[in-house]
């Protein structure tokens, strides 16, 4: 049976969005408020899932071709070389820096190495939550 | 020096096949019984040698030799017999059908390992060889393997001796308590005040199941009839000359410790004159030829035990009766004449077997004229066994019994009472012992030749398997003509070891030995009695002989042991069945009970329970009602019936925790835990769509009261365990810290993730790591599972 389902879908490709860039924007802000790459991650995945729940596993990924064992991988490989960076300088592993600078667009923002961490979890989070509903979703 | 040449055995025994390994290897221990010999006149003056090789020196622990009478007569026996133990091997195995590396480098190993044990003056490194002679015997018994009774013979002899060897390293331990050295010297030196201790007894104990087994005392000795199925240079070096004599050995070197304990002196010679009458009188039962010998170097080291056991009387003996002296002697003495004429009985044995193919006494008779040397040999060995003169066992036997004459005259430790029971076993044992001997010789050479019953045609044995018994029984009769000779280099030193408390030097030691009296004494007599007696029931033997059929099977010690061994097997497997069931929810069950009365019982022994109320925080409504939501929904999860039920109770108690961290402050937690909570019930979900249609029931979870029983007590534990935490706080809290450092140090104002990611980012990278792993076992799993099925579809 063919179902029509063009309100859902519309609504999605709408709130897919929305909820993206709240993803973002929590990860971005979990420095100051309540947030992270934690959450950030599985807001993100969840953005995904509506789109799987939407359409289907193979739209999606033809929509966003990516293989999520990588994102897992380059994740952690992220946060272990931003925790081991500080080695080759001679400070102890897992030395964060932050400073202030005047970015061209962006003005006077603060900087921090513990951002590139948060980024490797979020990464591997994206990575691994979609890696387990894409493998499950797809076994008969 | 014998472990760094049996490195060197496989060499030769692959470069040169042409040549018998055994010839490079007789270099050796006929090199070191010279050396040996070059300090027999120093000894005999009564000088000691030592030396020491620091081995694990902060433990106190090194290797130190010691020489002295008694380890310089081991070393010798143990080296000498050695030699021509090699020597008679290099002719009674082959040289391309035996794998003779193996051989020579485990019987390099126990001699060296045997030597090893007998000068050791460290506890430690005594123990560290007597388990090396226990596993080089193992492996020498175990040669032929692909026989199933070695392997049982190897096993047996295995585990008894090592047994006992652990129970000697407790000893040892104790002793090392006591006197606060390892040295056996200083030991010796403390012994008076040892015996007060209260370990006294426990060491002393520990120490003579050790030599027990060692040396096949009562009940230990059923491993020695089974190691017979050793190749017999074997059973002549190890079963009869050597090993079985560092029991002996380890008895000799503690008596001046142990000598003034009374139960030292009952335990050893009453187990010894045991050990003399059963082997004995079991002995005449045997049929196999290895199995006569295998019970008469049972009776014959309970006899030296014994000798053993009554020399220690002499430290209690103010001089008064000089006869029991001779105990100490009489034992060293017969433990050389032993190691001679059992060492060639047991060659004469291997010789009998290898030239005819049997060892079976039945299938055996009349081979006098055909191996007449053999029979010679065989003859001087057993009379000499049997006690007669002109036979260097005959004065053993008398002094043998003049000592346990002299126990009865003793009026300490009930000795007045009980001694005239040694003499009379004694005197019992010896006529058994002259009974076999006599067999062993007059069933193998004498009677009908059986011709059509041997495997092989009998013929006399080539010469070179003969040098070696024909010099063991010349050395039978050449000791009786010279026993004075013995005495003095060998004997008389190894006295004075044992009885340092009598003796200063071996010179003090005045004892003559002579065949003759020159008048007629007791225990000639009793020699007169054992032979006539003996003769007569020997010659009667037919008759009697059915009476060992009745002695039922199922009380000897062999049978004991194997219901021991089965029984243990067979109750261990029982008792693991019983609780290995497989059954996860048993597994939960033990480990969940376990841990509750662990941490209950730990909690109210250690007194460590206790309420403090003044830090609680009021109640507000709000966290009531989430409460009692909580409660509602744990509990259809608990009492659902159906199984969605249960998922989406759970899902309620998911988001009412999230709540929960909405009201006590914890928005990252509530964010985490709400996404959370939604993909774990996606996936419950997703699983129980999946269940298999086959018994899938919707029914209500069943009431069993011990999980229940468990489920609430382990509720209780945590409650108990949380509460006496919280109301206990020993040290304050480090937040503090973080509070203050948060931006200045971090950078940050979000508590929460700075901890996450910088004061604590180290757990944070092996969390993603482990949601990492996570991801790709859920990906190996269900891929991998497909493939699988691919597989079985393709074999198909």
């Amino acid at each position: 049976m063919k179902t029509n389902d063009v309100i859902i879908q519309f609504t999605a490709k709408i709130v897919f969005f929305i909820i993206f860039f709240f993803s973002i924007h929590i990860f971005l802000a979990g420095h100051y408020t309540p947030g992270g790459g934690f959450v950030g991650g599985l807001l993100t995945s969840s953005a995904i899932v509506l789109l799987i729940i939407t359409f289907d596993i193979n739209t999606v990924r033809h929509i966003l071709p990516i293989n999520y064992t990588y994102f897992t991988a380059g994740g952690l490989l992220l946060a272990l070389a931003t925790a081991a960076f500080p080695m080759f300088v001679g400070k102890p592993f897992f030395t964060h820096f932050f400073d202030y600078f005047d970015l061209p667009l962006l003005g006077k923002q603060s900087l921090h190495t513990a951002m590139l961490f948060d980024t490797g979890v979020y990464l591997v989070v994206v990575g691994v939550t979609m890696t387990i509903i894409q493998t499950i979703g797809e076994d008969e | 020096m014998p472990i760094v040449a049996a490195l060197f055995v496989p060499l030769f025994y692959k470069r040169m096949k042409h040549i018998h390994t055994g010839w490079f290897v007789l270099a050796v221990p006929a090199t070191l019984a010279i050396i040996y010999a070059t300090y027999i006149a120093q000894v005999a003056k009564g000088e000691v040698f030592t030396a020491e090789l620091p081995w694990i020196p902060s433990l106190d622990i090194s290797v130190i030799s010691y020489l002295d009478g008694l380890s310089l007569l081991f070393s010798l026996l143990i080296t000498g017999i050695g030699s021509l133990v090699v020597l008679y091997s290099i002719f009674y195995l082959d040289k391309h059908k035996e794998k003779l590396h193996n051989f020579y480098v485990y019987l390099l190993l126990f001699m060296s390992a045997m030597l090893g044990v007998v000068q050791s003056d460290h506890l430690i490194t005594l123990y560290f060889f007597w388990e090396l002679t226990s596993i080089s015997s193992f492996l020498l018994i175990g040669y032929w393997y692909t026989r199933d009774a070695s392997r049982l013979g190897a096993l047996k002899s295995m585990l008894i001796t090592v047994g006992g060897g652990l129970m000697m390293l407790g000893g040892f331990v104790l002793l090392y308590l006591m006197g606060g050295t390892f040295s056996i010297r200083e030991l010796i030196t403390m012994a008076p005040n040892l015996a007060e201790h209260p370990l006294f007894t426990w060491s002393l104990l520990l120490l003579l199941l050790g030599a027990f087994t060692k040396s096949a005392q009562f009940p230990f000795y059923i491993w020695l009839p089974d190691a017979m199925e050793a190749p017999t240079p074997v059973s002549a070096y190890l079963h009869s000359a050597t090993m079985v004599k560092a029991g002996i050995y380890l008895v000799a070197r503690f008596t001046p410790i142990f000598a003034a304990s009374e139960l030292w002196v009952w335990l050893v010679t009453g187990v010894g004159i045991l050990t003399l009458f059963w082997g004995s009188f079991f002995a005449v039962k045997q049929t196999d030829l290895k199995g006569i010998l295998a019970f008469s170097t049972v009776s014959q080291l309970g006899l030296i035990m014994s000798l053993l056991g009554a020399s220690a009387v002499a430290f209690h003996s103010n001089d008064s009766i000089d006869t029991i002296k001779y105990a100490a002697f009489a034992a060293i003495f017969h433990l050389i004449n032993h190691a001679t004429f059992k060492g060639s009985l047991f060659m004469i044995a291997g010789i009998v077997d290898h030239e005819t193919g049997t060892r079976d006494i039945r299938k055996l008779g009349g081979l006098m004229s055909i191996m007449p040397i053999s029979f010679t040999v065989a003859a001087i060995g057993s009379l000499s066994m049997a006690g007669l003169p002109p036979f260097n066992g005959f004065l053993s036997k008398e002094m043998f019994l003049t000592a346990m004459l002299a126990l009865q005259n003793f009026e300490f430790f009930g000795f007045d009472t009980w001694g005239a029971l040694f003499p009379i076993i004694a005197w019992i044992a010896s006529i058994f012992t002259f009974i076999y001997s006599f067999y062993f010789v007059a069933r193998t050479f004498m009677g009908n030749y059986k011709p059509e019953q041997l495997p092989h045609q009998p013929h006399e044995a080539p010469i070179g398997m003969l040098i070696s018994p024909i010099l063991l029984a010349t050395c039978v009769i050449v000791i009786f003509f010279v026993p004075n000779f013995i005495g003095d280099t060998f004997v008389k030193p190894a006295v004075q070891a044992i009885q340092p408390f009598l003796y200063t030097t071996p010179q003090d030691v005045d004892i003559y030995v002579s065949a003759w009296h020159g008048h007629i004494t007791p225990e000639l007599l009793m020699t007169v009695g054992i032979i006539i007696v003996g003769v007569l029931l020997f010659v009667t033997l037919p008759k009697w002989q059915g009476l060992y059929r009745r002695f039922p099977q199922a009380f000897t010690l062999n049978n004991a042991y194997n219901k021991i061994m089965q029984g243990l097997d067979v109750g261990l497997n029982r008792l693991s069945q019983r609780f290995m069931t497989e059954s996860m929810r048993h597994y939960l069950l033990y480990m969940f009970s376990g841990i509750t009365i662990i941490v209950i019982g730990s909690l109210f022994l250690k007194d460590a329970f206790r309420i403090a109320w003044q830090e609680t925080s009021p109640i507000r409504p709000y966290e009531l009602i989430l409460a009692v939501v909580l409660v509602i929904g744990t509990a259809i999860v608990i009492l659902a019936k159906s199984r969605l039920t249960a998922i989406i109770g759970l899902g309620a108690v998911g988001y009412t925790v999230a709540l929960f961290f909405v009201i006590f402050n914890a928005p990252d937690l509530a964010l985490t835990q709400l996404v959370i909570e939604t993909i774990s019930v996606a996936l419950f979900l997703m699983a129980f769509y999946h269940l298999p249609k086959l018994g899938k029931r919707e029914e209500r979870m069943k009431f069993q009261l011990n999980r229940a029983i468990i489920s609430i007590a382990v509720g209780i534990m945590v409650t108990l365990v949380a509460l006496s935490a919280h109301s206990q706080k020993l040290i304050p809290s480090i937040s503090k810290y973080y509070e203050e450092t948060v931006y200045s140090l971090a950078g940050g104002g979000n508590i929460v993730n700075v901890i996450l990611v910088d004061y604590r980012g180290f757990d944070t990278l092996f969390e993603i790591t482990v949601l990492g792993i996570a991801g790709m076992g859920i990906l190996a799993m269900i891929k991998l599972r497909m493939n699988r099925k691919e597989k079985i579809h393709e074999n198909k």
